[in-house]
């Protein structure tokens, strides 16, 4: 083997290796970028009961605006944090929490109490007060939060923003 | 005398730029480009849009990090910040409204400027990288213009971001996992804004500079696209050679000549810019995104509301599947243009379908923009309590009718029924039903629904529908008949005529 072809195999080498050094250093910075990027779509199931408030704030055969703090916060929220959603005490001993989001595209609904039916301000959805759907684009009706009466007090199964996906 | 020290000081001048150029070598690397020759038929208002939008671009980044000097992206602070700007800090309002009215025009401008090189043919062989890098120039600038109203988080911005979640939802199996990705927790809130944020400063940003500089590299290094003539038709054997014949025969410099119009114009959109700013000032914002304060009408920026109407309009059953087709499908045809059309005529006067083309594009997209600006498929929330039932239409009425008039007015029917003008455009305007619907018939609509109309049998007693009926089957205009039933004998005429009350009153 003369001096330069050894020359060259060294450079070769030296190169695959340099190479073979930035894929390893490479991964190792792309896997922890990535899992940091996407490490809120990994957590499943975003879910806690939480109060919404005193049974009595919600009296037989009416429907009312009820708020919750989500459980999952960071301190910077500030509002945001804040979930509205409808409860509507059937009188029956039965209670529905309904989320304020539209499941056509998510938009606040808001409850008529003369027409009994929750009307979108977007895009004309339209729902009867027991959360079916009346009219309009929804594919479906109102999301319903599972609920719990304990004691004097309403608590729900609440966490993430209801969408097609996962309603509530 | 004078004259002498002037040459001396222009000579240390030249000596001083003689010695940074022997470093950087511009005269050798990009002076070339700067000078090389264009053919003069480009000397056209036509071809002045291109760069327009690069001028507002700049002017968006200069307008961006001013801002980015007081807002704060935080989604508990941010709202706060805004109103700082537009109240507090001297000129706040100017730079909000610059980096505003920057945005609208560089969306306008970019649009005209895609509509004019694909009339031109300009995406047509060798320019197809050009015009692919454009397409993907295009939908960033979107992006931009999207997270930019993120960017300004009020009522519109939060319940946009609804819009976008409950859209991303639809992916099937993966939904709720891109939901959480795109959101960065599993609601709109902190990290959401975060998000958006970095993606509005740095990432869409970084990637929009270097696709311009590859654009405006392709343009200097393939050529500007002649002015076509007409049966002047591309092959690939020969246009390059004819392009180059036609520079040295007919061509001038890109600088100083052949920018010109270049410089006029820009001008002319940064005066303008500066003119709206200054008259119309920022845009909101809206407000406080509070998701509690539900009585809202969230609504997109103008470039947006024509993709905000087709949500409303688009049959549900077609919906998911044409949100996750839609833009794929209309992105590859864009990419797929150069090579499906790469040679041959490149005249607008030769080419009536790309005219068809572009005038269906903006008639679609005027008018469900314009839809979008009254929305009538969205009920009128406050239509009821608002405005009463005209008096001309009450005078003279029974008791029955009268008591008709208020379940219409109190059973918030006027949400989406107008009456004398006044109401929602949902449903039909109640002026005329009579002529439209028997009694017999209105007593079915209303309880039973149909059409779009919610069931209201539950929500009416047995006398509310009688009044209300009664009501109904006497608003039709004066000397046209009421609808009848046909199966039941027509009373006598003049019986008709004179039958203000109609027949459902009794």
């Amino acid at each position: 083997m003369s001096d330069e072809s050894q020359a060259s195999s060294r450079r070769n080498f030296l190169m695959r290796m340099g190479i073979a050094l930035n894929v390893v250093a490479a991964a190792l910075i792309a896997v922890p970028v990535l899992g940091y990027v996407a490490a809120a779509m990994r957590k499943r199931s975003y879910q806690a009961w939480v109060k919404l408030g005193d049974m009595s704030q919600f009296p037989a055969g009416q429907t009312r605006l009820a708020t919750y703090q989500n459980p999952f916060t960071v301190p910077w929220d500030g509002k945001t944090s804040n979930v509205a959603c409808w409860v509507r005490n059937t009188g029956a001993n039965k209670m529905q929490v309904f989320a304020v989001n539209c499941a056509h595209l998510g938009c606040p609904v808001r409850w008529f109490p003369e027409s009994k039916l929750f009307m979108c301000p977007c895009h004309g959805g339209v729902y009867y007060e027991d959360g079916s759907r009346a009219s309009g684009p929804p594919p479906r009706g109102l999301f319903e939060y599972e609920y719990e009466v304990r004691g004097d007090e309403l608590w729900v199964r609440g966490g993430q923003m209801p969408t097609l996906a996962n309603p509530v | 005398m004078a004259n002498a020290e002037d040459s001396k000081l222009r000579k240390r001048a030249m000596a001083v730029l003689d010695w940074v150029d022997f470093r950087v070598k511009f005269r050798e690397s990009i002076l070339p480009s700067i000078v090389h020759p264009i053919p003069k038929n480009t000397a056209s208002w036509f071809y002045v849009f291109g760069s327009a939008t690069l001028v507002c671009l700049i002017l968006q980044v200069v307008t961006g990090i001013c801002l980015a000097l007081v807002y704060v992206p935080s989604a508990g602070d941010a709202w706060q910040s805004l109103q700082y700007l537009n109240y507090e800090q001297p000129l706040g309002w100017f730079l909000r409204a610059m980096h505003y009215w920057g945005s609208n025009f560089m969306v306008a401008l970019m649009t005209i400027h895609l509509v004019q090189v694909f009339l031109f043919g300009a995406f047509k062989y060798p320019r197809e990288l050009t015009w692919l890098v454009g397409c993907v120039l295009f939908i960033l600038t979107l992006g931009m213009a999207f997270t930019g109203q993120v960017m300004r988080f009020d009522q519109d911005a939060y319940w946009g971001l609804g819009i976008g979640a409950s859209m991303a939802a639809r992916f099937p199996l993966i939904g709720q996992q891109v939901v959480q990705l795109m959101l960065g927790g599993p609601i709109i809130a902190g990290e959401t804004l975060s998000r958006f944020f970095a993606l509005h400063v740095f990432v869409i940003p970084g990637s929009l500079l270097a696709l311009v500089g590859l654009h405006l590299l392709l343009v200097i290094k393939v050529g500007i696209n002649e002015w076509p003539m007409p049966g002047r038709l591309v092959t690939r054997e020969r246009y390059i050679e004819e392009y180059h014949e036609l520079v040295e025969r007919d061509g001038e410099p890109f600088v100083p000549q052949g920018v010109t119009r270049d410089v006029v114009f820009a001008g002319i959109v940064m005066l303008v810019i500066v003119a709206c700013a200054a008259y119309f000032g920022p845009k909101g914002p809206s407000g406080i995104p509070d998701p509690t304060l539900i009585e809202t009408n969230p609504r997109p920026d103008f470039y947006f509301l024509p993709l905000f109407s087709a949500f409303a309009l688009l049959p549900p059953y077609m919906e998911t599947a044409l949100i996750l087709t839609a833009p794929v499908l209309l992105i590859a045809a864009a990419f797929l243009l150069p090579f499906y059309s790469n040679v041959g005529e490149k005249s607008w006067k030769r080419r009536p379908g790309a005219w068809v083309l572009v005038i269906m594009v903006f008639l679609f997209l005027g008018v469900l923009g314009w839809l979008g600006t009254y929305s009538p498929w969205s009920p009128d929330m406050n239509a009821w309590s608002g405005a009463p039932v005209p008096e001309h239409l009450v005078k003279a009425s029974t008791p029955l009718e009268l008591q008709g008039a208020l379940v219409v007015q109190a059973k918030q029917c006027r949400n989406c029924h107008s009456i004398g003008g006044e109401g929602g455009l949902r449903g039909p305007a109640l002026d005329d039903v009579a002529t439209r619907l028997t009694p017999d018939q209105l007593i079915r609509q209303v309880l039973q629904g149909g059409g779009n109309m919610p069931a209201y049998g539950k929500n009416l007693s047995p006398a509310e529908v009688t009044a209300m009926v009664a009501f109904l089957s006497k608003l039709h205009p004066e000397g046209e008949l009421p609808a009848r039933d046909s199966s039941v004998p027509a009373p006598p005429a003049k019986a008709a005529d004179a039958g203000r009350t109609g027949p459902g009153a009794g």
